[in-house]
């Protein structure tokens, strides 16, 4: 078990179907602590299930998921989960249209988070500041009175890290994040998950997109018919015969 | 902390409603009492008392617009909540009225005497006491919202089978309350009032005094539900709204926050049917019937959903429509309901307040619609 004892995050047998489907199929997985992983895979390999399974929205038949080398996983809801320091940005983005983007990052604030408290809630100065380092982080400092509604696609996707970030998780699950971006937006997206990265946050990412991939530059695990086909370097698994059957056979 | 949570509440439109209301209760009472009855801005006690009606009907609007509005939870039961409260109240009345009953019988109110009760039954006992009886008005509702909501939420039953299983709450209430050995008067409810803490329910002074604080107690109503909604909380109870699953996620217990809501909700919802019973002088079984709850929905819709002024507005301009009306064509109220209905949400999608609002941009949240263009960043 020395192996869980020194992840972040521990995948072990992991298993889940939908009607009788096989999303996932004995998925086994270790990220370290402070590491980055990218995750690729084909359409419908089971990426966004794996995170449903992190971060309590659907729970696993079978196998273990640990975070941190010893807290279950598949026993806590959303938020407790969420609370432990897991923080996720959807494939889709889901921002909270009718607000500011500054109250969305406030919402997503490091805090605490019962109703009472929040009832009684005032911005500290301390808040204040903290929101507008992560407002330039994001790059969207000058929108922060805007209603989310009206960002562009990409700025929504960045917000919504931006609100990831604000919860200072110790782990950041991150699904295709520059789906649908221009490559300028792509590059700008690669960079601030490297700087995210270097604060010491474990990350791990979802995506299509090998150029994004590639510029990321850390260890890929490559998903297929939810299992793990092929691990390693971006190289490694470009040049793995699985992979290429897989990617050129469909 | 209580102090800067209330301050949050007095944005410009709910400051402007509750110097309107303020001038309202005060000139209505002082018109009533003092103008002659032939001066043109004399208020007579019939009016006074249709007025004061409506005033309560808007504090269950504004109860409601607060989990409709501002949570998204679509409660098709809220009159349950108001009935209670009109209960609990009407259970203090009628322990007013001791040996002035048909029967004379100090303790026992008459519809008992007639069932040939020979005692008070344990849900009666203390409401001789004002005090208890107003806390009763608050706890009851409170306490079933509480537990309904608590269980329901939990559950997560959001959306369509949320209103229903409100709805049947309302319902089951409703048939619980038209039975006689339920001990609460049966189809008949309760009436013949005689008292309010001593003084003669039927006194234009006592009217007065009533309606002064129905509105008063509709201004409290509406700043209380404005300091929500501008608190952090508020923010949260936006996000469940927009995002249920999304406000989860970054580790909100939304289960927790919803029963909070609805059950603050339901005891606004409980002090204006405590406000209406002694004006209108009788609670009786009906007012659980689902369409009660479905019309005070069509007050917030018509007002604006998710401005709490705009609910007010909606419940007093529907229920005025509503009295014109019967009055004229009695036989096509329903109708008139019913294109109301339909011709609301299409015409003024956003109700009244929200329409206006769009207009003059007078809310306190920024309603500047800022075109998207993909910008890059630098
Ligand atoms: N809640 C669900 N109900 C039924 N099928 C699902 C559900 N979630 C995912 N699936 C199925 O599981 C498979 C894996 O989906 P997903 O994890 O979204 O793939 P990926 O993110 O890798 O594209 C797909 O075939 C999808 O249709
Ligand atoms: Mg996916």
């Amino acid at each position: 078990m020395d192996i869980a004892k020194n992840s972040i995050l521990y995948l072990d047998g992991v298993a889940v179907s939908f009607d009788g489907y096989k999303a996932l199929r004995g998925l086994s997985m270790v990220i370290g602590p402070g590491e980055m992983r990218a995750i690729i895979g084909p359409n419908g390999a089971g990426k966004t299930t794996m995170m449903d399974i992190i971060t309590g929205k659907t729970r696993p038949d079978e196998g273990e998921v640990l975070f941190e080398g010893s807290t279950d996983l598949t026993r806590l809801d959303e938020a407790e989960i969420a609370e432990l320091g897991i923080g996720r940005k959807f494939q889709k983005p889901t921002v909270f249209e009718s607000h500011t983007v500054r109250d969305n990052l406030l919402l997503a604030l490091k805090a605490d988070r019962t109703p009472f408290w929040t009832l009684f809630h005032r911005n500290t100065k301390d808040e204040d500041n903290r929101i507008d380092e992560l407002l330039s982080t994001i790059k969207l400092s000058h929108r922060a009175k805007d209603l989310a509604r009206n960002l562009s696609h990409g700025q929504k996707q960045w917000l919504e890290i931006g609100m990831l970030l604000a919860q200072e998780p110790k782990l950041l699950l991150v699904d295709e994040p520059v789906a649908g971006m221009t490559d300028a937006e792509t590059m700008e997206t690669a960079a601030l998950l490297r700087h995210i990265h270097k604060s010491g946050k474990s990350v791990v990412v979802v995506e299509h997109d090998m150029a994004f991939v590639r510029e990321l530059d850390v260890k890929v695990t490559v998903l297929h018919e939810g299992s793990v086909l092929s691990e390693g370097s971006i190289d490694h698994v470009a040049n793995d015969p699985k992979v290429i059957e897989v990617y050129l056979g469909r | 902390m209580i102090t800067s949570f209330l301050l949050g509440g007095l944005d410009r439109k709910t400051g402007i409603a509750i110097l309107v209301l303020a001038l309202i209760g005060i000139g209505v009472t002082y018109s009533n009492a003092f103008l002659a009855d032939a001066s043109p801005l004399h208020v007579s006690t019939g009016n006074m008392l249709l007025f004061g009606k409506y005033a309560a009907y808007a504090l269950l609007a504004v109860a409601l617009d607060l989990v409709w509005g501002y949570c998204g939870i679509l409660s098709l039961g809220h009159g349950a909540f108001f009935a209670l409260g009109g209960y609990a109240m009407g259970m203090y009345l009628m322990r007013q009225i001791g040996t002035r009953g048909v029967y004379a019988n100090p303790i026992l109110p008459d519809f008992m005497v007639f069932l040939n009760w020979k005692e008070l039954p344990f849900t009666w006992v203390f409401f001789d006491h004002f005090p208890y009886a107003m806390l009763m008005v608050l706890l009851i509702p409170g306490l079933l919202a509480f537990v309904f909501g608590w269980f329901a939420f939990r559950s997560r039953v959001t959306g369509v089978y949320l209103s229903i299983i409100t709805q049947a709450m309302t319902y089951a209430l409703l048939l619980a309350f038209f039975r006689n050995d339920m001990g609460f008067g049966g189809n008949n409810g309760l009436t013949d009032f005689k008292d309010v803490v001593g003084y003669n329910i039927q006194a234009d002074s006592t009217r007065r005094v009533l309606f002064a604080l129905t509105v008063g107690f509709l201004a409290v109503g509406l700043w209380l539900a404005s300091s929500i909604v501008n608190s952090k909380l508020g923010k949260v109870l936006i996000a469940i709204r927009d995002a249920e699953s999304r406000t989860r996620f970054i580790g909100y217990r939304v289960a927790e926050y919803k029963t909070v809501v609805f059950t603050v909700s339901a005891c606004m919802a409980g002090v204006a049917g405590a406000l209406y019973v002694p004006q209108v002088g009788i609670i009786n079984p009906s007012e659980f019937s689902p369409a009660n709850s479905i019309e005070a929905v069509i007050w917030v819709a018509v007002g604006g959903r998710g401005t709490l002024v705009g609910a007010i507005i909606g419940a007093v301009a529907v229920n005025w429509g509503k009295t014109w009306f019967t009055g004229v064509l009695p036989e096509f109220w329903l109708f008139a309901l019913g294109a109301l209905f339909v011709a609301g949400p299409l015409l003024l999608p956003k109700g009244i307040v929200g329409t206006l609002g769009g207009l003059f941009s007078f809310g306190n949240r920024p309603s500047r619609v800022v075109p998207t263009s993909p910008e890059p960043a630098e």
